[in-house]
């Protein structure tokens, strides 16, 4: 593999421990040029995550935090009138939205229309403000965070809109071994300050590059639309996975194929992450299906490989 | 863990439990209580085993339970096999069966017990209305069976329910197959002890007063009739049933010749057609009787019946099930206009000393030098100017019946009429004879048919008279003309008729009109489905030259195999379609199957890389071969974008794959 990744997980797994599934999970998103969703509880290291990929990464990091009083303007930014001797004019003032990688922290709390802001500037990436279309650095992901409990006062984010992350993930609790490790050591900020970058936002286009090259052969788009098929026709899911889905589907697998240091994706790579992909994407047909994940591996089960 | 040990989810073994109460509801009628009691009693049971995991009874128990069920039924139906008896230690052995039922096997069985208490229900009945429950219980039952075989217990209802009734619908045309094919077993279904139906009401062979009285208050259902033309006016549509010669003073039989079934036809020479017949069918409902009605009198009779001695049809053999022919009458006729000399004998006996007022009263008008025809008006004219009524409930009468009804009380039913009438004209030396049968009947516009009921049932008599040969007076018409013209309950008093099942069938408007359609969905049933018998399958296949029970079988088996391989071709030729012709993925199969042999197949949802895995695992010292022959695969495979032979690659892989050996 590109030795810069394997640094890069390195580094990533020493801020965060015992979380390398994730964290593996959260670069193939970046590297397929996903957005991604990060699902868990308070506490467990949703913002840490973010933050770490960025350090390592080399990427220029914004963090906005998400509340209900949040307009589009806070996150697009705003045109002011500036007064020069004479003249006066309006300066754009770009919004925070202009990094390579954008937190959103807790995004069901902001109003659906500074949701939706974002979420444009997600799928077009480029904001239009005063009629002035403004392109998004490049590259350019989001990482949006929610907590799946107090929902309170919340706006969750409609399936329409879940469907433009490529992938969600969940955290989790780490394994206890890594928590005795974490509460003896110094605070992960102070670490992460010390972590050099081991890339750059050029070398970061270059390899996403080389995810596009990875080999998807015939028999591994049959795999797919078979997955696909099964969504829409097996009667276990309210509504089938959509194309769009289906191209997530194949640009993870090839991300993660290069991450596994392979030159073409295999039906283990779908399989791999098949559950960050499709597990938001999809509802069971009866609500009293056990839960989610068992979801994804029953659908898992249930397609052959052709 | 073995699958079949596994446990069913508690929703699944709810759902059979639903399933077998639906199929045995039906067998509600012949059912003893007490076996529905045990059946509901267990099956709560078991419910409340899923639901709030009651223990189920110990084994000692069942046991008891058991033997409790063989010697109960024994005493109720007095035999443990036969429709009745055996129908219920099946369901009531099905319902211990309940209490065991922990495991899928356990399940399985039981659904597969149902299919069988559902079949068995055609024992009984093959109404259309049951035809369509059942098949709902077939349907359930199957997505039961289909819920219990998938493997995580998951599957949605939505789907279940929709498989099962594709698997129905796929087995339709073997089902014609078999239903067009299958040799039809003239009698009871095999063979087995006909105890159902032994009180079908109905005609009988004798008449005492009150027994039409009392028939008629039944709404069932005697015959359906469709005519080819016109049907004729209600004043003409008598049918003819059993004729009864012989008189106790009491109760009229039909004669010796009759009971003892060696009786003579009547010779086609006797009957004089006079104008032109009358062609109709017959669906005779099932009345274990010998007779077939027919419009007054017949000409042209089934093959298996004749025209008897008195004018009847007798069938060679009881009507046990129900029952199509075509007959054709003739309205006009001259019926024996010689009567023989031990006829006229038969037709004029009568009991010594019993009914003296009547006897005098008929001789008085004979030595009044009256004709016969005379005293034939004599008589009816006395019953239309005297007070007699025309009741569903007349007095009791003592030990001189005819007097005391024709002088005291004057109030009867047909039978009384026919009776006092035929007694008197045999006393004043004219042969006379009953005749019992229907007459009337309710027409369906929407079938064009007409349902003859219990409530139709009727009796006259008929009279001899020289040179007109045998004539039908109906003393009943001279009481009450309505009851000829309009049927029996525009001639009762108001009373009577509501008080009776009649009432039902007056009522005009939406019940009668949903009622004569229902009516005509059951007859149509019968006359397209049911009556598809022995004599019609034999005629059907007949005409494609299959005769017998052998080359129906034959014909069977050839259509049968025909229609599987039919279908099994469709299948290959599908699979066919979905299998690439690809060489580096038949060389992929092919290892798959050497490894199968050794007991690791793949799954099929299992990646080649994971296989290769556990192979590797399983098989340490094949481990390097088999990674290399995954390599080889994948590359192959999953290494290029479009389908390009590398051919140096693909010999490489078939020669690893056909060198390689598990073993």
């Amino acid at each position: 593999m590109n030795s810069s990744l394997q640094e890069v997980l390195d580094q990533a797994n020493q801020i965060i421990l015992g979380k390398e599934k994730a964290i593996r999970l959260a670069l193939c998103c970046l590297l397929a040029r996903g957005h991604l969703l990060i699902e868990d509880i308070p506490g467990v290291g949703k913002t840490t995550l973010a933050h770490t990929l960025a350090r390592v990464l080399g990427l220029e990091f914004q963090r906005i935090q998400f509340t209900s009083d949040l307009l589009p303007g806070d996150i697009l930014g705003v045109s002011v009138y500036e007064q020069q001797g004479q003249q006066g004019r309006f300066v754009f003032h770009q919004g925070p939205i202009f990094a390579h990688l954008v937190l959103a922290d807790e995004v069901n709390r902001a109003s659906p229309k500074t949701q939706s802001a974002l979420l444009e500037a997600m799928e077009e990436r480029q904001i239009t403000s005063d009629g002035v279309t403004r392109p998004l650095p490049d590259p350019f992901f989001v990482i949006a965070t929610q907590n799946p409990q107090y929902q309170i006062g919340t706006f969750p984010l409609p399936e329409s809109q879940l469907d433009r992350f490529l992938m969600r993930i969940e955290i989790g609790y780490p394994p206890e071994d890594a928590e005795r490790a974490l509460l003896g050591a110094r605070a992960r900020r102070d670490v992460l300050k010390e972590i050099q970058p081991c890339m750059n936002a050029g070398q970061l286009m270059a390899v996403q590059k080389q995810v596009e090259n990875i080999t998807c052969s015939s028999a591994l788009l049959d795999y797919i639309l078979a997955i696909i098929r099964h969504t829409r026709e097996s009667g276990h899911f309210s509504e089938g996975l959509s194309p769009r889905a289906g191209l997530a589907l194949r640009h993870a697998a090839q991300a993660w194929a290069l991450l596994n240091d392979r030159s073409m994706a295999l039906p283990e790579d779908v399989q791999a992450i098949l559950p960050a992909v499709v597990n938001h994407r999809l509802q069971p047909a009866d609500h009293d299906s056990p839960d989610t994940h068992a979801m994804a591996d029953q659908l898992l089960r249930a397609v052959a490989i052709p | 863990m073995n699958m079949l040990q596994r446990r069913p989810a508690p929703a699944i073994t709810l759902q059979l439990l639903a399933c077998l109460v639906m199929v045995v509801l039906p067998h509600t009628p012949h059912l003893h209580p007490w076996i529905w009691f045990c059946f509901g009693a267990l099956t709560c049971w078991r419910a409340m085993a899923a639901l709030r995991h009651w223990s189920m009874p110990a084994r000692w128990l069942r046991l008891l339970l058991a033997l409790l069920v063989f010697v109960g039924v024994y005493v109720t139906y007095g035999r443990i096999n036969g429709q009745q008896g055996g129908i219920a230690l099946l369901v009531a052995l099905l319902a211990i069966k309940l209490t065991e039922t922990d495991t899928l096997r356990d399940h399985i069985v039981a659904a597969l017990l149902a299919y069988f208490v559902l079949i068995s229900q055609f024992l009984f009945s093959q109404e259309l209305i049951m035809v369509l429950w059942l098949a709902a219980g077939a349907w359930l039952v199957t997505a039961t069976l289909l819920s219990l075989s998938h493997p995580q217990s998951a599957l949605p209802y939505k789907v279940s329910i929709r498989h099962s009734a594709m698997l129905l619908l796929q087995a339709a045309p073997l089902m014609l197959v078999f239903f067009i094919l299958f040799p039809r077993i003239p009698g009871p279904l095999w063979g087995l002890p006909s105890d159902s139906g032994a009180a079908r009401s109905g005609l009988t062979d004798s008449m005492s007063p009150g027994d039409i009285g009392h028939l008629v208050t039944t709404d069932e259902i005697a015959f359906r009739v469709t005519y080819a033309g016109n049907a004729p006016p209600p004043d003409r549509s008598y049918w003819r049933g059993p004729v009864f010669e012989s008189f106790d003073g009491r109760t009229w039989r039909q004669s010796a010749d009759y009971v003892t079934g060696n009786v003579a036809g009547l010779s086609s020479r006797a009957l004089e057609p006079m104008g032109t017949g009358v062609e109709y069918e017959v669906t005779l409902e099932p009345n274990r009787q010998k007779w077939l009605f027919t419009l007054d009198m017949p000409v042209q009779v089934p093959a298996d019946a004749r025209i008897s001695r008195a004018g009847f049809v007798l069938a060679k053999k009881e009507v046990t099930e129900r029952r199509l022919y075509a007959a054709s009458s003739v309205l006009n006729y001259r019926l024996q206009s010689a009567l023989p000399e031990s006829e006229r004998q038969r037709n004029l006996q009568l009991p010594a000393q019993r009914n003296p007022r009547t006897r005098n009263q008929a001789q008085a008008w004979r030595s009044q030098g009256l004709t016969d025809q005379q005293i034939v008006n004599k008589a009816l004219q006395r019953f239309r100017q005297e007070p007699f009524t025309y009741t569903l409930q007349p007095p009791t009468l003592g030990i001189d019946s005819i007097d005391e009804f024709l002088f005291d009380t004057q109030r009867g039913f047909c039978e009384h009429f026919a009776s006092s009438f035929a007694y008197q004209m045999r006393a004043a030396g004219i042969p006379a004879r009953i005749v019992t049968g229907y007459q009337g009947g309710e027409f369906n516009e929407l079938g064009g048919y007409y349902i003859l009921r219990q409530s139709d049932a009727h009796a006259w008599t008929e009279v001899w008279l020289q040179g007109q040969g045998w004539l039908r007076i109906d003393p009943t018409a001279a009481v009450a003309p309505d009851r000829i013209e309009l049927g029996l309950s525009a001639a009762l008093p108001l009373g009577e008729s509501m008080a009776t099942a009649l009432a039902r069938r007056t009522q005009e408007g939406l019940w009668r009109s949903l009622r004569l359609r229902w009516d005509w969905v059951n007859n149509s049933w019968y006359r397209w489905v049911l009556a598809y018998g022995p004599e019609l399958q034999e005629e059907i296949l007949g005409r494609f030259g299959i005769r017998g029970w052998g080359n129906m079988i034959l014909a069977l088996t050839i259509m049968g195999s025909a229609f599987l391989g039919a279908l099994g071709l469709v299948l290959i030729w599908r699979l066919q379609r979905s299998r690439v012709n690809d060489p580096v993925q038949n060389l992929w199969l092919l290892f798959c199957r050497k490894m199968q042999r050794q007991g690791l197949a793949r799954a099929p949802h299992e990646g080649p890389l994971d296989y290769a895995e556990r192979l590797s695992a399983h098989l340490p010292a094949k481990a390097r071969t088999i990674r290399r022959i995954a390599r080889l695969y994948i590359r192959l495979r999953y290494g290029h974008a479009t389908t390009d032979p590398d051919e140096r690659a693909l010999r490489e892989f078939r020669q690893a794959v056909r060198a390689f050996s598990a073993g």
